[in-house]
């Protein structure tokens, strides 16, 4: 754990002693590569787009963080590999009370932090309490973004929490208690964000002092080198120059511990170099290749793991500037006059289908009984005459610099979407900005009466998706400009709400038939698989829709 | 900073040192038997009349994908080259020869306007600090050395990114703020070398007036080294604008096709489909030589020292 | 030589604060930024004011800019929200610098140790086929997109033939100490062979893509003034004298050639600075123009602002250095160096 700055010129004396052991690693690892797969050692390198911020999973809301530290730490709950379905982690099993609002985890036992202190009830509670006692710059949006997102508020009582208080019953038991009851337990607690961290090496390096700096934030030593949890993995390394986060096995894990001796995970943001890396055997495997080199890959012989699409893409549809938008039928027609079977066909990678509920069918709440819009272009323009909106005039946003796993490549879809719309008559103002460069700030002021955007889901519950578009009327799709605007807030927090898991399900079943048929906020148009690419070596590894890879199970075999 | 406006300044000495006809018209002999000017030449007045043609040449609208049922990302598949269509379609189904054709026009645009920009915006900065002097050609001249010091190409990508909103006007815009502190500084130079001279001297002792005198003799006799720079940035903005494409700082709207924009998108499959990116790259290459070959034979051909 | 220096270096800081204050108020004005980047999708209206207002990025961009030049007096010009996420922009530069200082030095070398004897070569045999050939091709070499030569260099010698790694300044595997921050320099130091030969070999291709725009001035400069200097009285009457070629080559004409190729390099260092940009970006090259072109494409504003300066500032600061070294080597410079 000897950070690469503070090692200096005195290693020169023993750089004699560094290369013989380097050697004698290399060899090893030749060695046994050939007695075949599934064995232990070796090391992987995996190229992803980004570095990690940090490494302390609570404070991040990256995906280049989340990767690394899902390998470092686990949490209470843990996603079953392949799906977004809870199973347990940390907690071996878990109930709630009648009324949703105390819930009860009996821990695994025997299980030790990296730095060699137990994992216990007090340990767990420890964490809890500390993200519910953030202060300062602990409670911008920008550093705990997931824990206002899931648990509202801190503390301070400033706005109101989910959160009420935690209690070590014994060594092995926990009581967490909540103000409501919600459908997201306990499945959040599966989230990267909320894994369980050393106490110990909190306290001693500080994990809590984090401070706003300028226009950002500085984060603590623990964050940066120190992060310790309970993972088949321990950080190694941050080499910054180069990109590089090394990860080298846990080999006091209290299950089966990791096959690979070293994981290490290397920033190569452009798509064209990962592959290009990969083709000349630089790198085990990499994160996001493009759709349009899936092909190529499968045929040089790569493995290509599709992860199931767990997000949507939809063209949004914003109320706030435009009356005639907040006519049902100006909205229906609009989704009629888009093919998205086309769409999907063309620009979209192999496995992704067109969407009829704001979620994928994996979600609670799904259901096939929506009105589902076909492609009409006729039944588009009748609808328009109708609603007195033959020379409808609107702006439609489409975002550059950037390509989301929903969105592989926003110019093309919009293309297609232009050319959908134009056809019917709709007449159209088009406005391009970069997405961090003004275009997810105009679409959020409610700026733009059409725009393409989507979501990748964070946990399996229908209000991850629904809850987070329309709960706050006040929203990018301006809802709270439509009379229903606020009966759609109140109908989603009721069924986020219910405790009994059959009612809870049918209430989403109903909100979701309204959401196409009455409401049409958007029209969903797909859900589009990403795909992450290994080389035919590399075994073990199985892809997740929530991007919740896991190495400890990756094998490779040294060529 | 001196040793680039150096260049600049040597530049501009020419004009000064022997103006008039007989020496464009003693350049003008060399270059008629200069084979690189007439290569050059040649090159600029093909890329002229194609992109002038471009309409009538073309067999299709190049923004229309008529191919596009033949386009699978999925499977990396673009239409191949078929009847009516002799280099295929592009990654959206359209017509690539159409494309590269019409792209011409934009390309020229794009290399045209942001010399007259760059060109404009120099003239008046350099005669301003020119013909005025005192403190104005301080102002002035301090202004010029702030944005020559920053690396042109940087220079022209840090402004393509601050546009809130890119399109193929700030493109433009970005490559021609580059040009004017160089064009300035040229025609300043130019300037200040003639105030001292003999034909302005005489006229100034004849009376005539600040205002003529510089546009009736010192401007027409700084167009030497102007039409050299004007040809090289020709080249320069045309490659330019490519890189702020691959940068990603391009025009988003593809609509209408510009060589750069079609090597910087063509980038992603260079390997599956070469020629999306070969063809595009390939004229760029060709008539940025054609300018650059111009350019250096004009260059030689005003140099004093040449002619020995 | 003094009081011409010190100017120069009032000039220097000047420049760089006008350009600060340009940029800071450019930047600023803009959309987006550090919120966007701070929030992604997940922002609403609500979490996007009250983070405005925690950075004071509400205020009037007067004080925002008084408190910015603040801190920067203290070494702090902000943190990275896009290149490197949670990183102090000054520490990113510290980082890079050195990686795109090896990547240029190894550059100049190249196009040093090709144009130099090409350019003489074609001076002495002036009309020649030679001549003809390298003065074309390095026309052509000015036409070529240096992004495109770089994907060509790298699509054939790397991914093709794998006789160059793809990407990045070390492989993924090697064990190696970070001593000055120079790759190859510190595999040397620390007598860590692979790690220093892995770092070269890693440096090669994008520097010779990088070399090919230094190349064709030097090459040029060079054939230019080995054929002014040729034509001197000194060499004719050297040769008159009866000494033989290769010593009025070595004596006479390269010295007296060799000035303005120094000038050339220091012209070239913004040049390189450019190409970096997109030869770094291809090769997926981890030094400041890499982090330029990913904060130009994440609107990383704290991270280009102090990169854009440090570039001006230091392309301002070799080319005094190059002005000085040249009033040095010849005295005819220093009276009219000090206007």
């Amino acid at each position: 754990m000897v950070h690469i700055r503070t090692v200096r010129l005195a290693a020169l004396g023993i750089s004699a002693a560094l290369v013989m052991t380097a050697c004698a690693e290399s060899e090893r690892g030749d060695d046994d590569g050939q007695s075949g797969g599934g064995q232990t050692g070796g090391t992987m390198t995996f190229a992803t787009e980004g570095a990690p911020k940090l490494f302390d999973p609570f404070y991040a809301t990256d995906g280049a963080t989340f990767r690394t530290s899902q390998q470092i730490f686990e949490g209470l709950v843990e996603f079953k590999p392949g799906t977004a379905d809870a199973e347990p982690g940390l907690a071996e099993k878990w109930e709630s009370s009648e009324d949703g609002k105390t819930w009860t985890f009996n821990l695994r036992k025997g299980v030790k932090f990296h730095d060699g202190t137990d994992f216990n009830a007090e340990a767990v509670c420890f964490n809890f309490n500390r993200w519910y006692n953030q202060t300062g710059a602990g409670q911008s949006p920008a550093v705990t973004g997931y824990w206002q997102d899931n648990f509202g508020g801190f503390a301070d009582g400033k706005t109101p929490s989910l959160y009420e208080s935690c209690a070590a019953t014994d060594e092995s038991t926990v009581e967490l208690k909540v103000t409501r009851s919600t459908s997201k337990l306990p499945d959040i607690l599966g989230l990267p964000s909320w894994a369980m961290q050393s106490p110990e090496a909190l306290q001693k390096y500080k994990a809590d002092e984090v401070v706003a700096q300028g226009d950002s934030f500085v984060y603590p030593e623990y964050a940066t080198e120190h992060p310790t949890g309970t993972g088949p993995f321990k950080f190694s390394k941050y080499d910054e120059a180069n990109g590089t986060v090394e990860l080298v096995r846990n080999e006091d894990y209290w299950g089966e511990p990791a096959k690979l001796d070293k994981l290490i995970f290397r920033a190569i943001p452009d798509e064209t170099a990962r592959k290009q890396a990969l083709e000349a055997g630089d790198i085990d495997g990499y994160d996001l290749p493009g759709p349009a080199d899936w092909e190529g890959l499968k045929s040089a012989g790569h493995q290509l793991l599709i992860r199931p699409a767990f997000n949507i893409f939809y063209l949004g549809i914003g109320q706030k500037n435009v009356a005639q938008l907040r006519d049902l039928k100006v909205r229906q027609a609009i989704a009629h006059a888009i093919d998205r079977e086309a769409l999907v066909k063309q620009q979209l990678p192999e496995g992704a289908e067109v969407a009829e509920n704001f979620y994928p069918d994996t979600v609670t709440g799904w259901t096939d009984e929506v009105e589902s819009y076909d492609y009409n272009p006729d039944k588009a323009k009748q609808l328009l005459t109708e609603a007195g909106a033959q020379n409808l005039t609107v702006n439609i946003y489409w975002p550059t610099e950037v390509t989301r796993p929903y969105m592989p490549s926003p110019r093309d879809l919009f293309g297609l979407i232009q050319g959908n719309l134009e056809a019917v008559g709709i007449k159209l103002t088009v406005v391009s900005k970069p997405w961090n460069g003004g275009y997810l700030e105009d679409v959020d002021s409610g700026k733009a009466d059409l725009f393409l955007l989507g979501w990748n889901g964070d946990y399996n519950t229908p209000d991850n998706f629904v809850g987070n578009f329309f709960s706050d009327p006040n929203n990018r799709f301006g809802t709270g400009n439509s009379p229903w605007g606020a009966t759609l807030s109140d109908e989603i927090k009721a069924a986020d709400s219910e405790p009994d898991a059959d009612k809870r399900e049918q209430m989403y079943v109903e909100l979701n038939k309204k959401l196409k048929s009455e409401y049409l906020p958007a029209v969903p148009i797909s859900h589009s698989p990403p795909a992450l690419v290994v080389t035919k070596d590399v075994s073990g590894l199985v892809a997740s829709p929530l991007t919740d890879e896991r190495f400890d199970t990756v094998s490779i075999a040294s060529s | 900073m001196s040793t680039r406006t150096d260049k600049i300044d040597e530049l501009s000495a020419r004009a000064a040192d022997d103006a008039g006809v007989s020496l464009a018209a003693a350049a003008w002999r060399r270059l008629r038997r200069n084979p690189v000017f007439l290569a050059g030449a040649g090159i600029i007045v093909l890329f002229v009349v194609l992109a002038a043609a471009a309409p009538w040449l073309a067999p299709h609208d190049p923004s229309v994908p008529m191919l596009g049922d033949q386009v699978v990302k999925a499977r990396n598949q673009i239409p191949a080259v078929q009847d009516g269509h002799p280099l295929g379609g592009d990654q959206n189904g359209r017509d690539l020869l159409s494309r590269l054709l019409l792209g011409s026009q934009q390309t020229l645009l794009v290399g045209v306007f942001a010399t007259l920009i760059g060109l404009g915006g120099g003239l008046l900065l350099g005669t301003l600090a020119g013909a005025l002097g005192g403190w104005v050609d301080t102002v002035v001249m301090r202004a010029v050395d702030v944005m020559l010091s920053i690396p042109g190409l940087l220079l022209a990508v840090s402004i393509g990114a601050l546009f809130a909103q890119p399109n193929q006007y700030t493109v433009i815009l970005a490559v021609a703020i580059v040009q004017i502190p160089i064009f300035a500084r040229l025609l300043r130079g130019t300037m200040l070398a003639q105030r001292h001279s003999d034909h302005v001297l005489a006229a100034r002792s004849l009376g005539v007036k600040q205002r003529a005198i510089v546009f009736r003799h010192m401007l027409p006799n700084s167009l030497g080294p102007v039409i050299v720079q004007a040809t090289l940035v020709l080249a320069i903005a045309i490659i330019e604008a490519a890189a702020l494409s691959f940068l990603g700082l391009g025009n988003p709207d593809d609509r209408i096709p510009e060589w750069g924009q079609m090597l910087g998108q063509a980038q992603t499959v260079i390997d599956s489909h070469p020629q999306l990116a070969f063809w595009p790259a390939g004229c760029i290459i060709v008539v940025a030589l054609g300018f650059t070959l111009v350019g250096e034979s004009l260059r030689e051909a005003l140099d004093p020292k040449s002619r020995r | 030589m003094l009081r011409y220096t010190i100017r120069r270096l009032l000039q220097l800081l000047v420049v760089v604060l006008v350009l600060s204050l340009l940029l800071f108020a450019w930047l600023r004005s803009l959309p987006g930024g550090p919120v966007s980047a701070l929030l992604g999708e997940r922002a609403t209206a609500e979490t996007r004011e009250r983070l405005t207002e925690e950075l004071g990025l509400n205020e009037p961009i007067f004080v925002q800019y008084l408190k910015f030049v603040g801190r920067a007096l203290t070494g702090d010009f902000g943190v990275s929200t896009g290149v490197q996420p949670g990183d102090s922009a000054a520490e990113i530069f510290v980082q890079r610098f050195p990686a795109t200082l090896e990547l240029s030095i190894l550059a100049i070398v190249i196009a040093l140790a090709v144009g130099i004897p090409l350019g003489y070569l074609a001076a002495r045999r002036r009309g020649g086929i030679l001549d003809n050939l390298s003065v074309v091709s390095s026309l052509i070499g000015v036409a070529v997109p240096v992004f495109f030569l770089a994907f060509l260099l790298k699509q054939v010698f790397a991914v093709d033939l794998g006789w160059f790694p793809t990407a990045g300044r070390q492989a993924g595997g090697i064990d190696a100490t970070r001593v000055t921050g120079f790759f190859v320099l510190d595999g040397l130091l620390t007598q860590e062979w692979d790690a220093a030969w892995d770092a070269l070999r890693h440096l090669i291709l994008p520097a010779i893509a990088l070399a090919s725009i230094p190349f064709s001035v030097v090459f040029r400069i060079t054939r230019a003034s080995v054929l002014d200097v040729v034509d001197e009285d000194y060499v004719r009457t050297a040769e008159s004298k009866g000494l033989t070629s290769p010593v009025i080559r070595r004596r006479h004409v390269m010295r007296n050639a060799m000035l303005p190729v120094v000038t050339t390099i220091g012209l070239q260092t913004g040049a390189l600075l450019a190409g970096a940009v997109l030869t770094e970006k291809v090769f997926a090259f981890p030094g400041i123009g890499q982090a330029l072109a990913l904060g130009f494409e994440r609107r990383d504003y704290p991270v280009l602002l102090l990169l854009i300066l440090c570039a001006a500032g230091v392309f301002v600061l070799i080319n005094l250095l190059v002005d000085l070294s040249y009033a040095v080597i010849d005295p005819r410079i220093r009276t009219r160096g000090v206007r």
